[in-house]
């Protein structure tokens, strides 16, 4: 099990998909991005499990993750402060209380 | 003295195959608890155990340095980067009682939609597999990859993280003119 491919890509895909419904229905913008960071590492996972179980990615999928891990953490910081600048005009950290965003 | 069998007695795995059921299992049960908590504290810090199985299943498919880098910049970074920012928006009149929309279920049937189709299209595809390898992969490695064949994209990375940090501090930063009608 722990040597099949296929093993790893469906926990990377589960996880993708817990991810996907967190980020479709939580309320608080700050859930949705730690479900965001799930999405990311479900992918890094896929990719070391392609970079483990391909011989010509051995090597390159440790680089691409570290790539991936990088902007995940540049992703957070411009995420959370979009969320803060907007928590301090709103008074709320829930989505669906921006809808006058809209207009 | 004791010796550890090869294979697990009475069920014939392997010691891998042990560890990747309980890592398997410990990381989505972990986020099924980031996304379902209604404490969204609570959600930070599981997915801080989510992290630590996700570092465990890396040094299983044996790159122990992606690891060491997931513990470092996901726990040590931008978790604890999480935790701050649900305490600074987290007002004690807050809203505990309502963590989903109220199309929540459409959200599931869509993850779970889109989880039935990944595992299909990976049921069908045949990968290009050779002999697995799994002997770790060396430091030297990956560093001479990243300096050699992938120096393009860490240049990238350190000018994208450049503009990260000054973005941050713009976005974040208190507006100079202070404003009369929602200040509170």
């Amino acid at each position: 099990m722990s040597h099949n491919l296929d093993a790893y890509l469906v926990l990377s895909a589960l996880l993708f998909c817990i991810g996907v419904f967190g980020f479709l229905a939580r309320r608080n913008a700050i859930s949705m991005l730690m479900c965001i960071e799930l999405m990311l590492n479900a992918v890094n996972l896929a990719i070391l499990a392609f970079g483990a179980f391909v011989p010509s990615l051995h090597g390159n999928a440790a680089v691409i993750a570290l790539i991936v891990m990088a902007v995940a953490a540049g992703e957070a910081t411009v995420g959370l402060a979009i969320v803060i600048a907007i928590y301090r005009n709103r008074r709320t950290p829930l989505v669906d209380e921006y809808a006058q965003m809209r207009d | 003295m004791l010796t550890i069998p090869s294979t697990i007695p009475l069920l014939g795995w392997s010691w891998n195959d042990l560890l990747f059921l309980i890592l398997a299992g410990g990381l989505l049960g972990s986020a099924l608890m980031v996304v379902l908590g209604r404490d969204i504290i609570r959600c930070g810090l599981w997915m801080i155990v989510c992290f630590l199985f996700l570092a465990g299943l890396y040094v299983l498919v044996g790159n122990p340095l992606v690891a060491g880098a997931q513990v470092l910049v996901y726990i040590g970074a931008i978790s604890v980067l999480i935790l701050f920012a649900v305490m600074l928006t987290q007002s004690k009149a807050g809203p505990a009682r309502l963590v989903f929309h109220h199309q929540a279920w459409a959200a599931a049937l869509a993850a779970i939609g889109l989880a039935v189709v990944l595992v299909i299209v990976d049921g069908a595809t045949s990968w290009p597999l050779a002999q697995p390898d799994r002997s770790a992969t060396a430091t030297t490695d990956v560093a001479s990859k990243l300096f050699g064949d992938f120096v393009l994209p860490f240049e990238v990375v350190s000018v994208l993280l450049l503009a990260a940090v000054i973005g941050g501090v713009f976005l974040a930063k208190k507006d100079d003119a202070p404003r009369s009608d929602s200040d509170i």
